[in-house]
């Protein structure tokens, strides 16, 4: 079979794998790291629920083939706080209840990781805008936007790493 | 997995991304940033025995000032466009790139991908026609710039060859006193535009139009310029009065698409809508 060898680093664990091309990223966290926090709704760039960092940068996983994450640094909802612990984004969804079945939560978490990362100080049509990349089926938006807020206010209160 | 298979090239140049093309003809595609081409792979709603990966060609993801223009290389991120330096001497770019689905798929998706991909609803290939910019095409025993008015052929569809690589896009500057806007109609943020438009406007010094620049998307098969509308604005001040008429002349021989999203009718009201929107921005940024 067509197969090509792919290495990246995935939540600061270098990994190595052998995987057909029309592998997607997603299912390559997903199936080859059990990184199943990557969630898949739609599968073709729609709902969002499966954005991941590359490089930093929040992409559709979907939307990727694991050959072209080669060499690349990939952070998952895994990775985006110490075992055991939430980030300050996880925590304000948990305290805000910006979720209700959970499906899109990854997706969510990781794209407001990012947003927030370029954009410190949102207005709320930032927010709204920042967030029309994902959808929540259970439409539990408000709770969701509630959340970004609070996540700005703590890491605007937090100090610099 | 959801695409069918397929065989995987990743070149470092542009001579190594056409020889690909040119040995594999219609069986091969270059994958851009993919926003368009894998969903539908993944909807096999696209099928090719060779996709050719563009992006690790370094040279064809750089922006640079050119004589007037600014070369955008063809896998420019459509982010980028929103705080490259060289770019904003095209303000077009940078006020279309924010309407271009959500920013997670702005930075992937590519200025090149979007204007080979040809969506007649997408608000790039608008742009290229309103500013008249030039395509540049290379294959491997040829290369060849298409002007964007003869580009577009229909629905997803150039007039590029198989064994053609669009490489950069020429976005001429305009100078003096001139303004543009990008303004569309979508029924969620980030959806593909009912209708939108591109326009560009210089002003002489009295304040009279001198020159103008209106592109309909959304509209057709294929992104349309309206130069009855574009003639009509010459000499005038742009009253919200002349552009509400030069807003009607510019939609009133088309026949928009008609489907469940918006009806033929509907569309042209509000492709008459959104090009005097456009222009009044327009006259408003170059009057200031």
């Amino acid at each position: 079979m067509n197969e090509l060898p792919v290495s990246m680093v995935v939540n600061g664990e270098p990994r190595r794998a052998i995987v057909e091309p029309r592998k997607t990223l997603a299912d390559y966290l997903r199936e080859d790291c059990a990184l199943t926090g990557t969630h898949l709704g739609c599968e073709h760039g729609v709902c969002g629920a499966c954005t991941v960092l590359v490089d930093e940068v929040a992409v559709r996983s979907c939307l990727m083939f694991a050959v072209q994450a080669e060499g690349a640094r990939i952070t998952t909802v895994e990775g985006l706080a110490e075992p055991g612990t939430l980030s300050p984004v996880q925590e304000a969804f948990r305290e805000e209840h910006g979720l209700q079945c959970g499906f899109c939560t990854p997706g969510f978490v990781v794209s407001v990781h990012a947003f927030l990362a370029a954009n410190p100080t949102p207005t709320s049509t930032e927010i709204r805008e920042a967030l029309s990349g994902n959808l929540c089926r259970c439409t539990g938006y408000q709770g969701i936007i509630r959340a970004v807020e609070r996540a700005a206010a703590a890491l605007a209160d937090a100090p610099r790493p | 997995m959801k695409p069918a298979p397929f065989e995987y090239h990743a070149p470092e140049s542009v001579a190594d991304v056409v020889g690909v093309l040119a040995d594999h003809g219609d069986e091969a595609k270059p994958l851009a940033g993919g926003q368009s081409l894998v969903p539908m792979l993944a909807l096999r709603l696209a099928r090719f025995e060779h996709l050719v990966d563009l992006n690790r060609v370094g040279q064809l993801a750089e922006v640079a000032r050119d004589d007037g223009a600014v070369l955008v290389g063809a896998m420019t991120r459509q982010a980028s466009l929103e705080r490259d330096d060289h770019a904003r001497a095209v303000p077009l770019l940078g006020r279309a790139a924010p309407l271009i689905g959500h920013f997670q798929i702005r930075n992937r998706g590519t200025v090149g991908g979007s204007i080979a991909h040809a969506d007649p609803a997408s608000e790039l290939p608008a742009v290229a026609l309103a500013l008249d910019a030039d395509l540049l095409v290379a294959a491997a025993d040829r290369t060849r710039v298409i002007p964007a008015g003869e580009f577009f052929a229909g629905n997803w569809t150039t007039v590029l060859e198989p064994d053609e690589l669009l490489t950069a896009i020429r976005f001429p500057v305009w100078e003096g006193r001139s303004g543009f806007a990008v303004e569309e109609v979508a029924r969620r943020h980030g959806d593909f535009a009912l209708a939108g438009a591109a326009c560009g406007v210089t002003l002489r010094g009295d304040g009279t139009i001198e020159r103008a620049a209106i592109a309909l998307f959304g509209m057709g098969s294929t992104p349309l310029r309206a130069p009855a509308a574009e003639a009509a604005l010459l000499g005038r001040r742009g009253t919200p009065a002349e552009l509400a008429e030069v807003g009607q002349l510019a939609v009133q021989d088309l026949e928009p698409p008609d489907d469940v999203h918006a009806s033929s009718r509907y569309r042209r009201a509000v492709g008459a809508h959104v090009v005097a929107l456009a222009l009044s921005a327009a006259v408003r940024e170059a009057s200031a």
